[in-house]
């Protein structure tokens, strides 16, 4: 019986298992694009930075990054601001109808995105709207507002309404009180917010893909390298520095939100 | 309470402005900047395809009489509903396979986590991050005929010839969706088996139930709604997947989402693409009522 390994051992070893699937596939990628070969295939021949030298001077994808910057800091700024009021109405305010309103926003966490995707595209081209970064600002603000309303509502429902009545019995405007009480205290989840909205923006593809006209952003611009077998050691240097920025990224939100969280442990 | 608003504006406006300082007017006017933005982006496009799916596509101009030929050609032409069944059975196959797989995780974290659940869910949601279109990348790059699962193999003399089932059919495609949404899985079934209640697994125990008869008769129907939650989660977005079936997926794992694009893109006939894109949503939404009704069912049976 002893040699037996025991439950908690077995769930333990399938656990560090599973994570270690979930991983590899997104270390691949990093890993082949330092490999001296033109496909990605094993055993690793030699390291090479030539993928990423490839890049640099590729005007196509400097200007794909470019508008991948735009949409994402365009989308996260937007998208935080209306979460923040969704956010507010959510932990604040009690009225009918809120369950359906907020559902609303947050239907596109779980709506086939191609459906959201070619909805959008007949409107767009309906109202005769031309296809450009615009369009693709657009789309990406419905699928980064529920992400940003998550974030948010958990900073929400960390801070204390009782300071911004204490501020407003002060004499403080509803101004003054949203300036100097209520963003402060919401500070680090506003920053944690507008990191998650980028990088889902920066990681989007299919109403990328639908929306986009002639300027393509990151995921887009891949997409098409990827009929050309011989671009795939480019596309895979490419994917990961994109790789990087977003871990980058979400490892610094994740750093904000905890400092939320701490804020709130501190209260009395 | 402010008799000087009431003179001095209309009545109409006087009502809305005092309903603006009830508790619901203030939240409806809180909440109104992006519930808008909803209704005119989301709810908007959609009701655009619904009426879209009754019209007709006539050459180049659309015939706005009201017709029910898209969705008699979307649910009766062999390929169209062989690419509905085929979208169903793998978002079910993938919501189901990521579920069971992901349950054990959950459940360490929250029963083993300790002081680092929040570090353990970090770690878990990290991979998810890493982009859409990558990660499947990354499993053509493992999966393909020259990939790295048929190259590491033959170099390790495990096989002598390249495996050609790896890649391009319906496998391919579940194995990549489940990897890609195993982070919205644990999730939900984190947050339901942290709301359960410790003291009745105790209480179980002193009473003389196993391990088993506990995880049946309390974590298990206890935790059926983050289970419930977790399979729509995977599943009703994974039904309308482009770029796994593309990429990995082949002839043989072609989706309905692709048939959709043909409709919008090449095949131009956007009233049949709009009747794809309605039944997809209608079967899904059905298929998602049936699972829970069915769990429902089951749960009372297992008290």
């Amino acid at each position: 019986m002893r040699f037996l390994p025991s439950p908690r051992r077995l769930l333990s070893t399938y656990v560090i298992l599973y994570v270690a699937i979930l991983y590899f596939p997104v270390l691949l990628l990093p890993i082949f694009s330092f490999n001296d070969s033109a496909t990605p295939k094993l055993p690793l021949v030699g390291f090479t930075f030539k993928w990423y030298e490839g890049l640099a001077g590729n005007a196509a994808m400097q200007g794909a990054a470019w508008n991948s910057l735009l949409v994402g800091i365009t989308a996260a700024f937007v998208s935080t601001i209306l979460g923040i009021c969704a956010a507010r109405a959510i932990t604040r305010h009690r009225f009918r109808g809120k369950g359906a309103a907020s559902g609303l926003i947050m239907a596109p966490l779980i709506l086939p995105e191609i459906i959201i995707a070619i909805s959008l595209l007949v409107v767009m081209l309906g109202l005769g709207l031309q296809l450009s970064l615009f369009t693709v600002i657009l789309g990406h603000l419905l699928i980064c507002v529920p992400y940003s309303v998550t974030v948010l509502v958990s900073g929400f429902e960390g801070f204390d309404p009782s300071m911004e009545e204490a501020s407003r019995d002060l004499g403080e405007t509803s101004f003054g009180t949203l300036r100097r009480v209520t963003l402060p205290m919401l500070a680090p989840s506003i920053v944690s917010s507008l990191l998650v909205t980028f990088t889902i923006s920066l990681d989007e593809f299919i109403l990328a893909f639908f929306l986009s006209g002639t300027e393509p952003t990151l995921p887009v611009y891949i997409w098409g390298q990827l009929r050309f077998a011989a671009k795939l050691p480019n596309v895979l240097a490419l994917g990961s520095i994109l790789i990087a920025a977003s871990l980058v990224l979400l490892t610094v939100a994740e750093l904000f939100r905890r400092r939320a969280e701490r804020k709130m442990a501190l209260r009395p | 309470m402010c008799p000087d608003i009431a003179c001095c504006t209309p009545p109409g406006q006087a009502r809305l402005s005092r309903f603006l300082r009830t508790e619901t007017g203030k939240g409806w006017l809180t909440i109104s900047p992006p519930l808008l933005y909803a209704m005119l982006l989301l709810i908007g496009p959609i009701i655009v395809i619904v009426a879209n799916s009754f019209w007709s596509q006539d050459y180049l101009t659309i015939d706005h009489t009201f017709t029910l030929k898209n969705y008699q050609a979307a649910l009766t032409e062999p390929i169209y509903r062989d690419l509905l069944m085929r979208s169903l059975f793998v978002s079910v196959t993938v919501a189901v396979v990521t579920v069971i797989l992901a349950y054990p995780v959950a459940w360490f974290v929250s029963f083993h986590g300790g002081r680092y659940k929040g570090l353990w869910l970090f770690i878990i949601t990290v991979p998810f991050w890493s982009g859409y279109l990558l990660r499947i990348l990354s499993w053509k790059v493992i999966l393909g005929y020259k990939g790295v699962l048929n190259t590491g193999l033959l170099y390790l003399g495990v096989i002598t010839e390249p495996l050609s089932t790896l890649i391009y059919n319906v496998n391919a495609v579940i194995i990549t969706l489940a990897h890609s949404w195993a982070a919205f899985a644990i999730l939900p079934l984190f947050v339901s088996l942290e709301k359960l209640d410790r003291s009745l697994l105790e209480a179980a125990a002193d009473l003389g139930d196993g391990p088993v008869r506990r995880f049946l008769r309390i974590t298990l129907p206890l935790t059926m709604p983050g289970i419930i939650a977790a399979l729509m989660i995977v599943m009703i977005p994974t039904v309308g997947d482009y770029v796994t079936p593309k990429l990995v997926g082949g002839k043989d794992g072609v989706m309905i989402a692709n048939a959709i694009q043909v409709q919008f893109g090449k095949a131009s006939n956007w009233p049949l693409g709009a009747a794809l894109a309605v039944s997809t949503m209608v079967i899904v939404s059905i298929v998602a009522g049936a699972l829970v009704l069915l769990l429902a069912g089951l749960k009372r049976l297992l008290k």
